[in-house]
């Protein structure tokens, strides 16, 4: 315990170090930069989330441009503190205006919309903030506590070790997307194939680049995320006549009564505990965790008949769980440099253009980069209670604001950001590009997160299988020799994982899950 | 044959026709190497011949099992918001930032169910001072705010 403390103060004193900032030539000396820079991410990040139709992923990849100029530590602050900030964001519009801002606000919908229906969105709120914050800081402790033992088994990892990590992250990628396994597991594999356009590592040779210069460096994953995830959401919602019912001028008290008290501790508790155990799993996060949470309540409250007609319990626990989820889901990047869903897939992308290479190395290497962020979760946390419950009424005054306003505003920043990666037409281009295929993925019922998992660990992939295959002179069988049995015992996870899904009864058990969340 | 899932039809379609570009490409322009040393052909070979073979499996569930039809397609956004972003790459330089996100306020505005003219000229307006001040002045972005060939201009 007391190495935790010792390594969470090293975060601390890291998040408040006061430093020298040039700012439009004039020099701001002994400024606490880092945890302005938090501050800033979780309003931008709140701000954004409570937009409806974007997701944190476009929100993410939306404002990644923010932070190029920033130092490392300063510039992944402030990526985190955007990602929470659009989750809280996400659940206040999933609450007041029954759309949900990303996929895990969809179960906050069901009982947060029915509440606000009610008079009841204050408390809604409240409860959502509350619990948010309780998971915050409970998950912010789990991963101070699990990251050291497991970077520390990272670090004896070989090329055959990593690449059977990646294949069971992917698996598990896979069996979380919506609709058909097959189509998931194509959509992976052509994220990998996307991923390997440029220059190849090994050899120098310049792949499927045809001949265009933009292309040498290989398809910037910004890019793709912009397009697939942002020009699509615009596009979809565009689809769609405008129609939404705002609660705005019931939000008059905003604290739960003490029955609600009663009500939501325990809700909160299993909801903290099941998103942060769900947030680990790779392929896992915040989704996962707050339909688990929302399932395992109807089934263990005493209030299941009120579930679905404005119960507090169904805010109270998958609100936690997705927050309790969305932090531990850093655990797998921080210590293995894995990506356990699209939102971390973006997160590696920020550390390799700040020039960190992601892995269990990072936690030695650079212990004031990765305290200094695990501590700044916490302390974010703490800044979205704090500001954001008294600046209610402000987002609710932007929930009114027209979609046919947004849109161009939206797309005009997810512009200026691809053009500012290389200074070229070319990645804007490739945005439209991208932007086409994900709608036309999206109509043929493909979805398009597991290929931007795919796309990140593409060359990653590569790079270890040619490792491993040369360390073993060509065998094969390296991967699940008896030798190996980390490496054995990913792929034996991953086939089990497979084999599980492809079950009749466990599959139609999985369409029945994500049907649920359909409707 | 009757196709019984158009989605997984042309789903089937897509995935076969991006695995053998990848397949055909490696295969005429990159080595193979062998296993020990592999070239830069062999891993998106690979690849791209189990995208298509998954993608054959898609197609043959497509005719077996019954599913979705395929949405209808909106090609009015799609286009527009894809030409709006064009317009703004291509003219970012030779314009400048102020007319190049003013190209693409109105035109993806074009692409929304309902333009009023006003409304989008007053948008521009305050996306534009905010864009300048936010991106070029705060960020430091390297973007020239007005058109190149106004020499002498008085916003920088």
């Amino acid at each position: 315990m007391e190495g935790i403390f010792h390594n969470l103060g090293i975060g601390f004193v890291e998040c408040f170090r006061l430093q020298d900032i040039t700012l439009w030539g004039m020099t701001f000396s002994h400024v606490p930069f880092n945890i302005i820079m938090c501050l800033i991410g979780v309003l931008l990040g709140t701000l954004i989330g409570v937009l409806p139709g974007i997701g944190p992923v476009a929100t993410i990849a939306m404002l990644l441009p923010v932070t190029f100029n920033l130092s490392p530590v300063a510039a992944l602050i402030m990526l985190a503190g955007i990602y929470y900030g659009a989750q809280y964001g996400g659940s206040t519009t999933a609450i007041l205006v029954n759309l949900p801002g990303e996929s895990s606000s969809v179960v906050t919908c069901l009982d947060g919309y029915q509440m606000a229906r009610q008079g009841r969105a204050g408390p809604a709120l409240a409860t959502a903030a509350l619990g948010s914050f309780f998971a915050g800081c409970f998950s912010t402790l789990i991963v101070a506590m699990f990251a050291p033992p497991l970077a520390e088994v990272a670090l004896k990892f070989g090329p055959a070790e990593y690449f059977s990590l990646m294949v069971l992250g992917l698996v598990s990628a896979v069996v979380l997307a919506h609709g058909s396994l097959v189509k998931a597991i194509s959509m992976v594999i052509l994220g990998l194939l996307l991923g390997l356009v440029g220059t190849d590592v090994n050899s120098g040779v310049l792949r499927f680049a045809f001949g265009i210069s933009e292309l040498a460096d290989g398809i910037g994953f910004v890019t793709v995320a912009m397009g697939m995830f942002g020009i699509c959401e615009i596009i979809g919602n565009l689809e769609q006549k405008e129609k939404r019912e705002i609660f705005t001028s019931k939000v008059s008290h905003l604290y739960p009564t003490k029955e609600d008290w009663k009500r939501i501790w325990a809700p909160v508790l299993r909801g903290t505990l099941l998103g942060s155990a769900l947030g680990i799993l790779p392929g896992g996060g915040a989704l996962l965790a707050s339909f688990g949470a929302y399932t395992l309540e109807k089934k263990v409250s005493k209030y299941a008949h009120e579930f679905g007609k404005g119960a507090i319990e169904g805010v109270a626990a998958p609100e936690s769980a997705n927050n309790a989820g969305a932090q531990t889901s850093f655990i797998p990047l921080l210590t293995l440099g894995i990506p356990s869903n699209a939102v971390m897939a973006l997160m590696i992308g920020a550390m390799m253009i700040q020039g960190i290479a992601p892995g269990p190395q990072v936690m030695t290497e650079r212990p004031q980069l990765f305290w200094g962020m695990i501590a700044s979760m916490w302390i974010g946390n703490l800044m979205l209670v704090v500001l954001n419950l008294p600046m209610i009424g402000m987002w609710i005054k932007l929930l009114t604001v027209p979609y046919r306003i947004l849109y161009p505003s939206i797309l005009l920043f997810m512009a200026v950001g691809v053009f500012s990666i290389s200074n070229q037409p070319f990645d804007c281009f490739l945005m439209a590009l991208f932007g086409l295929l994900g709608y036309v993925c999206a109509k043929l019922g493909c979805e398009p997160a597991p290929l931007i998992l795919g796309f990140i660990l593409g060359p990653l992939m590569e790079e270890n299988l040619r490792r491993a295959m040369l360390l073993s002179r060509g065998d094969p069988f390296v991967f699940v020799s008896p030798s190996k049995p980390i490496s054995l015992g990913f792929l034996i996870a991953a086939a089990i994982l497979l084999v599980i899904i492809a079950f009749p009864a466990l599959k139609k058990k999985r369409e029945e899950a994500f049907a649920a969340e359909d409707t | 044959m009757k196709i019984k899932s158009q989605q997984d039809f042309w789903a089937g379609l897509m995935f076969i026709a991006f695995g053998l570009f990848f397949v055909i490409v490696s295969q005429m322009h990159y080595q193979m190497g062998t296993a020990v040393r592999m070239g830069p052909g062999y891993f998106p070979t690979v690849l791209g011949g189990i995208l298509a073979l998954l993608g054959l499996i898609v197609l043959g569930g497509s005719l077996a099992e019954a599913g979705p039809d395929v949405p209808k397609f909106h090609f009015r956004p799609l286009i527009f918001l894809a030409a709006s972003s064009l317009a703004f790459a291509y003219l970012l330089k030779p314009l400048g930032l102020m007319l190049a996100s003013a190209a693409l306020i109105f035109i993806s505005a074009y692409g929304g169910h309902e333009f009023k003219f006003k409304e989008v000229a007053w948008l521009t307006v305050v996306l534009v001072i905010s864009s300048v001040v936010v991106f070029v002045w705060g960020l430091a972005l390297p973007f020239p705010v007005c058109p190149s060939f106004i020499e002498s201009c008085p916003i920088r």
